[in-house]
Parts: C-alpha cells; structure tokens; sequence
C-alpha cells in the first residue's frame, strides 16, 4: 500500500511540469503553429522562477515569473512564426539555443559567475498540500480549463478554427494572427510554468541540466495525446509513471534490473505505442504553415 | 551567392545580437570580440583545437543537412552520435588488429550500424507514419542510455570509474601520436616552430574523413540520380510519388546516410579524441550543434563544412572570454540562437539582399 502510495505521488510529481508545457505545446499547435522552443521557455522559466523567489523570498511570485520568463521567449518565436511567417520549426530550434544561453548567461550574472541558483529554503518552496505540491493540483485545474476553453468557448473554438483552416476563419471575419498570438504566447507561458514547477518546487534550484530534454519529452506528450488537452495530460501521467518506475524498482535490492534499461522502457513503448496502435498521426490541418 | 548573403547577414546579425547583450551586461563588446578573435587565430596551436573542435560538428551539420533535402528533420543526429560513439569504443577495445585493418573495420562498423539506427526513423515514418521529430526524439534518450548501459556492462566498464575501458592504440586515429614524443619527432619540430605549435594539440584524422564526407555528400546530391530523387521528395513527395519514385524507400535510404554521418563524427571523436566513453547524464549537444551548423550552411555539403568550422571557433574562442573578461561564455549560445532566429525569418534581409544584388550585376 504504501508502495503504491508512493508510486502514485511519485509519478505526478513528474508528470506536474510535462502537463504544463505539453498543455502549452497543445494551444501553440492548435493555432496551428509549431512550438518545438518549449524546451527552451522551460529552461528560462525555470530560471526566472528561481531568480525571483530567491530575490523576493515569494514562491508564488517565482511561479508567476517563471510563466513571464517562458512567454519572453514565446513573443519572439511569435514574431517570427506569425509576423514575419517564417519558418516555425527553425525559429523553434533558435529559442532553444536562446532559452538556455541566456538562463545560464543571467544565472552567471546574478549570482557570482555560477551557473546553478543558491537552493531555496524549504519555506520559500512552492507549499505542499496532502503531500503534493500545489503545482501538482494547478496542473489538473489547467488541463481541465483548457479541455473548456477549447471545446466550450467561443475564445477556443476560434483558436482551432484558425489552427485547421486559417482562411475560411479569414474569411469569416477573424483576426486569424491574433488568435495564433494567443496560443504561441500562453504556449511560453505554461511552458515557463513547466520550468517553474520543477526549479521551485520538486528541487530547489536552477542548474543549467535541469530541463535536459524534457520540453522535447512534452512535445512526444502532445503528439501522443493527439493535441487533446485531457490526452495529452495522460500521456504526461504515463511518462511520469515510467520514470516513477525507474526510481521505485532501482531502489529495491530484491530485483536486479539496470536502472539504465529502465530507463530506456517509457521510451521504447512510446515508439511502439506510436507504430503499433495509432497509425497516422494527424496535428491541426494548417499546422506550420 | 544570395544563400551565401544571406547566412552572412543572419551571422553578422547574430554577432551584433550579442555584442548588444554583452554591453547591456556591462561588459565590453569590443573587448570580448577581441579576446574571441586573438584566442582564435593568434597562435598556431589554437587553430589546431579549433579544427578538433569542429570535426564532428561538420559530420552532424552534414548528417542533418543531408536528410533536411529529402525534408526530414533528423533531430537524431544526437543519438545516432552515441550510436557511433558506443560502437566505435567498443569494437576498439574489443578488436586489435593491426591498424591498417581495424581503423577502417571500427569505422565502418561504427557508420553502418548508426546508419541503421538513423535508418529505423525513416523507416517508420515510410512504413507507419510516425513522424521522424518524435521518432528521433525518442530514439536520442534510448540511444543515451543504452550506451550508459553498455559502459557499465561487465567486462567493458573500467572499474571504479564513470567511463568505459579505453580503446586499443590501434584504432586510434590521433596523427603521429608516437612519433611525436620520440626523439627524432622531438628532434625535427623543435627545427619548425609553426609546426611543432600546430601539432602540440592532439590532432587526428577525423577532418580528412569529413573532409571526404563533405564531397562524397556533395557529389551525391549534386551529380547523382539518387540525390536527385532524394531532392525531389524533399521538394515535393506528391510530385516525386507521382514520377515514379519510391517515396518511402528514399526516406529511410536519406535517414540511413544521415545516421551515418552522424555516427561517423561519434566515431571520429572516440577515435581521435575521448578514446572512451563515459556515462552521459545529459545530451552533449553535439546533434543540435548540427542543426545550428547545418542551418547556418543553408542544408548544403560545403555549407556545412564552412559553418562547422565557424561554430567550432565560436564554441573555442567563446570559452576564452569567461577567464578573460568573466563573461559568461553562454553569450555564445545567445548568439548561435540569434542566428538562427534570424535564418527562422528570411523576409527581414529579403530587401537589402536583392538590392546587393542588383548592384552587384550592374558591374
């Protein structure tokens, strides 16, 4: 029982930032454009976060900085991707160059030439409720309001219209660039969140390898959830779970797995999984373009 | 020649980019490019670690521009890296033949099979569609830690390290490696001071292979019907189905040589530079690297090669300024963003370009 228990909270404590930025991949590529970048608005996320609930002892102001950080970077790749209408997935790869440089290059100048953060204290740590950590609830509260947002509501219909057929919406009298900025900069923002969750509330600094590949990890989230909020948020959940295995079977001497082969399932039946029993993977219609 | 503009003007962009923010920082600009440019060029020896540097980054630029013309985005060039890398350390450890036979054995092990781990992302996209971007992305971490669990397999591991055992001399690839510190070699480079500096960093024969690469790729794509097809399904997989090419086959044959190359450049590292590998927490970066380079070289073979060089001098040079200045060395890795943010958006140089151009035909 208290296995289980402890497998449970395990795994959403490692789902908590793949939601938040797999969330934030689903509203971009609803709108119909790409955000291959979320990886980088994490890093910055994580890293104003960090900056900013150390200088003002505040979690919920980190929190809130670690969105602003993400969405600093998503108003670039918006200028590129809907103003000047180039290439997405190119400008997707410079945010990513651009998210760690400059969390690593601010980091080095805040804090004495050093690329990790100081740790915070326990109490300037996002807080804990029933032993999870209030990230892990904002996360459920997100995927189900956007789950409403875009299938309840004007605001979200439109946003998918202008992600399927950008013209027709064109057409029918819609500002099809502003509802593609809503989606790319909200995208950076829960991004940041993502990046947020994990440098103020799982661990309790910034370090330049914090992120490593887990904005990539919500991308195959978002693929695999066929853009759909409440899919996507599973998909995260079974990622979190894998990696919840991996710490609860290598810390038991009674079964001798590598924890490296462990490692390696989530993403190998992520592959079968995508080649076995989806078939085409099909995104918004106009995505990219 | 407008490509050729065109990168320059995203380069010269990118650089002005962060001088901005290293003023805005506080520090001086002038002064950090200075010191970039004097640990680049000054001496005979830097040259040289900058030419070590750059060997897989042209293998990884190449690798990924290589399968951008047949439109796939081979964001596996990171593991396929690993592939190469795994393999060649570990038939080099295993294997000890006289070098004239396991050089080449280790390598074309070692591209073979990353060609085939580059060629399951083709494969699947041809056979079920699963998009290489995700199929890559997964394919980068089972790559990691895979090797992660052959460096710690029995036999391979070096005991009470986080690395594997070292490869045997005879798949080293590092030029004059003996002659260097024997007494003759000793002798003649002491009488040629150039060359004595040149060679002090440990050089090794992995530019020749990229070098090579290079133009085999360029003579494929440029002279060949296969590169031919392969640009065509890259250009337009409808138009290319509809004369008769076998679209699905080109794309896993186009990720098969992109994997290739990429595991070409892990090989050359382990072969001429690391001579082990070690367990890997993270992504090196070599991979994305690739995309930089292969981007900045507009998805051409001689591209790559000229921007590879650039990158590897920037990453060299850049590191120069964090002693120098205490500059954080990450303004390099602002800068590489800044330039390809601004290849993200050709329309921006679109006007001045043309008018370059203009003039330029008037004379």
């Amino acid at each position: 029982m208290q296995d289980l228990f402890f497998l449970f909270s395990t795994t959403l404590m490692y789902a908590t930032p793949l939601i938040f930025t797999a969330l934030g991949g689903v509203l971009s590529e609803k709108t119909g454009v790409i955000n291959i970048g979320l990886e980088g608005m994490m890093t910055m996320g994580a890293f104003t976060a960090s900056l900013v609930a150390i200088k003002t002892g505040n979690p919920w102001l980190g929190l809130l900085a670690g969105g602003f950080g993400g969405l600093s970077l998503a108003i670039l790749h918006a200028i590129a991707s809907i103003k000047y209408k180039g290439n997405q997935v190119v400008s997707g790869m410079a945010i990513n160059f651009l998210g760690s440089g400059f969390a690593i290059f601010f980091c080095r100048l805040f804090f004495d030439g050093t690329s990790m953060t100081p740790p915070l204290d326990l109490e300037k740590k996002i807080p804990e409720f029933a032993g999870q950590y209030a990230t892990v609830y904002l996360a459920f509260i997100l995927t189900f309001a956007i789950w409403f947002i875009l299938t309840k509501t004007v605001l979200g219909l439109r946003m998918i219209s202008v992600g399927e057929h950008p013209k027709s919406a064109d057409a029918a009298g819609l500002n099809v660039s502003f509802y593609k900025t809503i989606g790319v900069l909200t995208s950076g923002f829960l991004a940041g969140l993502g990046g947020a969750s994990l440098s103020i509330a799982i661990v309790s600094n910034f370090r330049p390898t914090l992120i490593s590949g887990q904005g990539f990890i919500a991308i195959a989230a978002l693929i695999f959830g066929k853009w759909r909020p409440v899919q996507t948020a599973l998909a995260c959940l079974f990622f979190g779970l894998s990696q919840a295995l991996v710490i609860f079977l290598g810390g038991r001497e009674t079964i001798h797995i590598s924890s490296q082969l462990l490692s390696i399932l989530p993403y190998v039946m992520t592959l079968m999984i995508l080649v076995g029993f989806m078939g085409k993977t099909t995104g918004p219609t106009a995505l990219g373009e | 020649m407008k490509k050729f503009l065109f990168s320059f003007l995203c380069v010269l962009s990118g650089l002005l980019f962060g001088a901005l923010i290293l003023k805005l920082s506080g520090i001086s600009p002038v002064e950090a490019y200075k010191v970039m440019w004097n640990g680049a060029f000054s001496r005979p020896s830097y040259i040289a670690y900058i030419i070590i540097r750059s060997t897989p980054l042209i293998l990884t630029g190449l690798s990924v521009a290589f399968a951008f013309r047949t439109g796939l985005f081979n964001i596996g060039s990171e593991g396929q890296f690993i592939i190469g890398a795994l393999t060649a350390a570990y038939f080099g450890f295993i294997f000890n033949f006289n070098p004239w036979i396991q050089i080449p054995l280790v390598l074309a092990l070692s591209v073979f099979i990353s060609s085939l781990y580059g060629g399951l992302a083709g494969f699947m996209k041809a056979r079920f569609g699963v998009h290489e971007v995700i199929s890559t992305i997964m394919l980068n971490w089972i790559a990691l830690y895979f090797s992660n669990y052959m460096v710690l397999s029995e036999g391979f591991h070096k005991v009470n390290t986080e690395t594997s055992e070292f490869i045997n001399p005879s798949t080293s690839i590092t030029i004059l490696e003996n002659w260097k510190s024997s007494d003759s070699g000793m002798n003649w480079l002491s009488n040629h001071p150039f060359l004595n500096e040149f060679m002090r960093p440990s050089l090794n024969a992995g530019i020749f292979f990229a070098l090579i690469a290079v133009f085999i790729i360029w003579l494929i794509l440029k002279k060949t019907t296969f590169g031919f097809k392969l640009k065509a399904v890259g250009i337009s997989p409808e138009a290319a189905r509809y004369a008769g090419i076998n679209v699905n086959k080109k794309m896993t044959q186009s990720m098969m040589i992109a994997g290739g190359l990429s595991g070409l450049a892990g090989a050359t590292h382990v072969m001429g530079v690391s001579k082990n590998i070690a367990i890997l927490a993270a992504h090196e970066g070599y991979g994305f690297d690739g995309i930089a380079v292969s981007l900045i070289g507009s998805n051409s073979p001689f591209g790559s090669l000229t921007a590879g060089f650039f990158l590897g001098a920037l990453k060299y040079s850049g590191q120069k300024i964090q002693s120098a200045l205490e500059a954080p060395s990450e303004v390099i890795s602002i800068m590489i963003g800044a330039i390809i943010f601004f290849i993200a958006i050709p329309i921006i140089f679109e006007r001045p370009i043309n008018k370059v151009l203009k003039i330029w035909e008037k004379k």
